[in-house]
């Protein structure tokens, strides 16, 4: 069955220049190797597909249960150049919660 | 030699320049703490500070600080508590004068030693340091400074903890920085305290990462904290961190009793992954603090031990923060209402886009919002939704280009769309937009010798 990762983990996301980051952090430990499985760094990029122009980076954090992503392109530009409402970024975490990957019953 | 403490608590008393006014109030009064911490200066902060001084010398700082130290000042010297902050900005030397001025003003004349850091200024020697071969290239696009030299309207080196401790040793009772790193305003007391080495590098990066997770305010202790936040209690008097750190390097986050918020794993583990680039190396002037080794645990009701942290040696190298003048930019809006308020609010866009295009005007960018729909989220956001049922949209159209007049010219045309446009239009009572100038971010490194922090004292 599908499960939205909303039911599965919570975010942060902040920016660097024109990237932005989210952090991807399992709501229990035992759900954070099925993140590490499925939101890959080429699934957050097509997630993502049309909203940033550069590439996906995906980062582990296993000691906080917590998947980095570094979204480039993501901010028009980013800080002061950036003509978007978000242009720190600060929601691309959980515009990420809205996918939804494949869970075992 | 005195004794040293068991523990150190530090607490965070601004997350930015413009953070609540009530918090550093709150953290000096509301239980025991050793130092205070308050970082001011964003990224684009030190470019308007540095256009303040040039209309005023004796301008150039954090204003806001020297209110509040006038506030609580009575308060940090009846108690001994110790205050870190990069409020100087551009001018930490006139913000220290500020806060003598104010502290005598309060009778504490001759009680109130104020140390000053400074050497963080590039600006009046960039043009000695590009002839000497440092290029200053931009880490994002490699560009080499001088590309944008002659737009450059402030330059400055992040200083770390160094110049803080020399401060402390010498018995500065408040330290006034410049661009000194947010991360380096508790790091550097916690070295002092412990008397731990430059070159203990587990120990740096552990005040590393309690400078990283109290240096945003609140938003450790339950502000902006997504898991479960409408069970987060009393956020109207959230408590601000404390980090109470001992000398192994290991610290808890706590707050202090009978305020609001919540500090669980929940809440520090957001703030650690904000604005995380690569998890291992952490980068700072002191030290690198790899964030893979960082074991949390809840040890009680809102205290959150940190363990483990594991450190680097520093590079040889600092971050240079470089504003320049990069051009201009304007943001119009209009709100349109059911039915069909998306359809209205796009039909407006099309209909802006092509008068602009008629009218020739050349743009670095047009970039164009639909708030209520998809500003934020995008075409992620319309996937399940009823769009007819959507009841007021904002269009948010905002264009970008290295001259002011087309961007003048965009400003006019928003206007005429509630005569001239889609129906059910409303909500343009600001009137119409004005052109802003865009001061842009230059991030650069340079090597470490060729900047010298330095510390003086002042006394009130």
């Amino acid at each position: 069955m599908k499960k939205r990762l909303v039911d599965l983990a919570h975010a942060r996301s902040g920016d660097k220049g024109d990237t932005a980051n989210i952090g991807l952090i399992a709501l229990k430990p035992k759900d954070y190797p099925l993140l590490v499985k499925q939101v890959t760094a080429a699934r957050v990029a097509r997630h993502f597909k049309g909203m940033i122009t550069g590439k996906v980076e995906r980062f582990e954090l296993p000691n906080l249960y917590a998947l980095n992503f570094l979204l480039h392109g993501a901010l028009d530009g980013g800080g002061t150049i950036s003509l978007k409402t978000d242009a720190q970024g600060k929601v691309f975490s959980t515009a990420l919660l809205r996918m939804e990957i494949e869970v075992r019953k | 030699m005195t004794a040293r403490p068991a523990t150190v608590r530090v607490a965070g008393g601004q997350g930015f320049w413009g953070d609540w006014l009530e918090a550093p109030y709150r953290q000096v009064t509301g239980g025991p703490v050793d130092y205070l911490m308050m970082d001011y200066l964003a990224e684009v902060t030190m470019s308007i500070l540095q256009k303040q001084k040039s209309r005023d010398p004796s301008r150039g700082y954090a204003t806001d600080f020297v209110t509040q130290m006038e506030r609580i000042l009575p308060t940090v010297v009846a108690r001994g508590i110790k205050v870190t902050a990069n409020a100087g900005g551009v001018n930490p030397r006139a913000c220290a004068t500020a806060v003598a001025d104010v502290a005598r003003k309060l009778g504490l004349g001759g009680k109130l030693r104020i140390g000053v850091v400074t050497g963080d200024d590039l600006l009046g020697r960039l043009d000695g340091l590009i002839a000497r071969g440092h290029t200053l290239d931009n880490l994002d696009t490699r560009r080499p400074l001088r590309d944008v030299r002659d737009r450059v309207r402030s330059a400055n080196a992040y200083l770390g903890a160094a110049p803080i401790v020399d401060a402390l040793q010498r018995g500065a009772q408040v330290v006034i920085t410049g661009r000194v790193t947010d991360t380096g305003l508790t790091l550097g007391p916690l070295m002092h305290a412990f008397g731990w080495a430059p070159d203990g590098w587990d120990h740096i990066a552990a005040g590393t990462v309690a400078g990283h997770i109290i240096e945003c305010g609140a938003q450790c202790s339950g502000g902006n904290c997504l898991r479960d936040w409408q069970r987060i209690p009393d956020m109207a008097h959230v408590g601000y961190p404390i980090v109470e750190a001992r000398a192994d390097g290991t610290f808890d986050l706590v707050k202090h009793p009978h305020t609001g918020g919540r500090i669980d794993v929940a809440s520090v583990t957001e703030q650690l992954v904000y604005e995380m680039g690569d998890p291992r190396a952490y980068i700072t002037p002191d030290g690198v603090a790899d964030f893979t080794t960082i074991q949390l645990r809840q040890v009680s009701k809102d205290r959150v031990r940190v363990s483990g942290v594991r450190g680097k040696p520093a590079t040889d190298k600092l971050k240079v923060s470089v504003a320049y003048f990069y051009g201009y930019k304007a943001i119009g809006t209009l709100v349109y209402a059911w039915p069909d308020a998306l359809a209205k609010a796009q039909a407006a866009d099309r209909i802006l886009r092509q008068r602009l295009t008629d009218l020739g005007l050349k743009f670095e960018a047009i970039h164009t919002e639909f708030l209520g729909a998809s500003a934020t989220h995008g075409p992620l956001a319309l996937e399940d939704v009823d769009v007819a049922a959507i009841p007021e949209v904002q269009l948010r159209v905002g264009v970008r280009a290295r001259e002011e007049a087309p961007v003048d010219r965009f400003t006019r045309e928003i206007a005429p769309l509630i005569l001239n446009g889609p129906p059910s239009v409303t909500g343009f009572a600001g009137g119409r937009p004005k052109p802003e100038e865009i001061v842009a971010y230059w991030p650069a490194l340079i090597d470490k010798r060729m900047v010298q922090p330095s510390v003086e004292l002042i006394e009130a």
